[in-house]
């Protein structure tokens, strides 16, 4: 990236303050830092940053109220740092308007793949209809997918999802987003259907369905559609 | 069977329930009255006070009691269907009657509050017992990794000109494995104080088992573990209504048990398949199985092997079926004739084949 991009991190814990720190400088970003959910609003309030990390379990405001009101204006990336195994509070903060989520402990390469697709979502998108992911290639005009050079046939449902997933790549999707886009509102709870199509579209486009790589369980979540290059 | 019965059945329906029992023997033995005595009565009404007495409290007891007596009163002793006792015999026989049940009652309440205070205090002493395991391995557990953690850093930080790069990335090495083994040891305490805790509420819902046994081999994968993993996996598997949190715990003990107690390169196989909808997931490897003496206390707390090597709490394996029945299923062990351990998980849930969907 030319110019390098401003991230605000909302932590009330100093050693994962000074780890996100060490991490994001080394990797050319600029860090500033807020303790306090209160601090950290004022501070992206004066200076907006390009994207904030914000700590759902902070001492003075609850992580999603500060969500909420950040919302009310804030437009950039904002990554949700969780403990774990609270699903519930990430579909909660994704909802309402988080980009994506890290949950403690989390790896630096996860961390800075997350922020790598979170600012990417932000550049305007490339008017390209062709996508390729590693051996896949989508056209999104012609509606087809090649898998290996070889067209893969996909039903329309399958080739949605596909589709949908390609426009999101690296972005974590929520089970709910998912059966609202693809299948309407009155499916939000017919999760069966996500997972029979997920199962028949990674048989049709990952190379080991049984350890698929391409389309990624996101545990209690949703799925992230994830491209190694 | 005062164990079973103490404390279970509310005051009121143990009230019902006595008088009720009193009224039935009383209307027997009033039928059978041309054959038995009304002596003989007394005697079974007051057999049936001393069973009430081994099973309820000490009111309801005191209560039938009383109640058994004016029955045989107004019903046995003639004149009968009046309270008027006819001859003194017969009113030092009532009297008596009234203090024998009556003492019974107490004496039997007696003997159990004494057996009640007994097991509470076998139950403690337990407890004690569980907490000093606990411990033992706990700090064992919890201090090892943190040893190498502190160790490491204040080799980096001190000792940094003296170390060879090798050096350096061996300690980094050490501080990331000490981490990992910290994080899984938290993670068991957590699930073993959900499952003490009793509040574990299975969250169903529709569960892709492929789905599932990737994802705890992914995460035991992170770990380096020097076991090849594979998957065998019906294609014709529905979907499972299931809480895929705990079933993917239960996977990942099962497979991290499997790693730490087989030797580098052997293979750990896991298979699932669906038995009239029941999941069945066999997890096995090619080690050196249990000793057959032990195979029946491996899933119990803070169960560690014999001659196993040091490491681990004895709470993987105790997870693992806590949350299977949990989930209302069973975990069975057994050893394989070929050599090395078979876990089999058997859970009966809802299945979903959706074949309708197939063209949609």
């Amino acid at each position: 990236m030319s110019n390098r991009a401003e991230i605000l991190i909302i932590d009330d814990e100093a050693p994962i303050r000074r780890l996100l720190e060490i991490t994001l400088q080394s990797n050319d970003y600029n860090v500033t830092e807020a303790a306090t959910a209160k601090e950290g609003i004022i501070m992206a309030a004066s200076h907006p940053p390009d994207l904030i990390i914000l700590d759902l379990g902070l001492p003075d405001t609850n992580g999603h109220e500060v969500l909420q009101q950040l919302r009310e204006w804030f437009t950039n990336p904002v990554l949700i740092l969780s403990v774990q195994k609270s699903e519930e509070d990430i579909i909660k903060a994704l909802d309402n308007g988080a980009n994506d989520y890290l949950v403690k402990p989390f790896r630096t390469g996860e961390l800075l793949a997350r922020i790598r697709s979170a600012l990417r979502s932000t550049l305007p998108e490339e008017n390209n209809s062709l996508i390729n992911f590693g051996n896949l290639q989508i056209d999104l005009a012609a509606r087809t997918v090649k898998k290996n050079n070889d067209t893969v046939k996909l039903t329309a449902t399958e080739y949605a999802l596909l589709a949908l997933f390609a426009k999101n790549e690296g972005r974590v999707l929520t089970h709910q987003y998912l059966l609202k886009e693809i299948w309407g509102p009155g499916y939000i709870n017919q999760s069966q259907y996500l997972r029979v199509f997920i199962a028949q579209l990674r048989k049709k486009i990952e190379t080991d369905a049984n350890r698929p790589e391409l389309i990624v369980t996101e545990s209690g979540v949703g799925y992230r559609f994830i491209c190694k290059e | 069977m005062a164990a079973l019965f103490n404390n279970k059945i509310s005051s009121t329906k143990q009230y019902i329930f006595s008088i009720m029992l009193v009224i039935a023997v009383g209307g027997i033995c009033y039928f059978l009255s041309t054959f038995l005595g009304y002596r003989v009565t007394a005697f079974v009404l007051l057999l049936t006070v001393s069973v009430l007495a081994m099973i309820f409290d000490i009111l309801p007891v005191l209560f039938s009691a009383a109640l058994s007596a004016l029955i045989w009163n107004f019903f046995f002793i003639p004149p009968k269907f009046t309270f008027h006792i006819g001859t003194t015999e017969d009113l030092i026989l009532f009297l008596m009657y009234f203090v024998i049940a009556m003492v019974n009652a107490v004496l039997t309440y007696k003997i159990r509050q004494a057996e009640k205070i007994t097991r509470q205090r076998e139950e403690k002493e337990h407890t004690v017992k569980l907490y000093n395991t606990l411990l033992n391995s706990l700090s064992h557990e919890l201090r090892t990794p943190i040893a190498a953690i502190i160790g490491a850093t204040d080799n980096l930080q001190n000792n940094n000109a003296r170390l060879t790069p090798q050096n350096r990335n061996d300690l980094i090495g050490e501080i990331s494995k000490a981490s990992f083994r910290l994080n899984q040891q938290v993670e068991n305490l957590l699930n073993m104080s959900r499952l003490e805790s009793g509040f574990i509420q299975p969250k169903n819902d529709w569960c892709d088992i492929n789905e599932i046994v990737y994802d705890a081999v992914k995460q035991i994968e992170e770990n380096d573990i020097q076991q090849r993993i594979t998957i065998n996996i019906n294609p014709a598997i529905p979907l499972f209504k299931l809480d895929k949190g705990l079933l993917v715990q239960v996977i990942y003990n099962l497979l991290n048990n499997a790693a730490q107690h087989t030797d580098a390169g052997s293979s750990i196989n896991i298979s699932a398949a669906c038995h009239t909808d029941v999941l069945q997931i066999i997890i096995q490897d090619n080690g050196k199985g249990f000793p057959a003496d032990e195979i029946k206390n491996v899933f119990d707390k803070f169960y560690r092997l014999k001659n196993s090597k040091t490491g681990g709490t004895g709470l993987g394996l105790s997870i693992v079926k806590g949350f299977t029945e949990a989930m209302g299923g069973n975990v069975n062990l057994e050893n394989i004739s070929t050599g090395g351990a078979r876990f089999i998980i058997e859970i009966a849930a809802e299945t979903s084949y959706l074949k309708n969907l197939k063209n949609e």
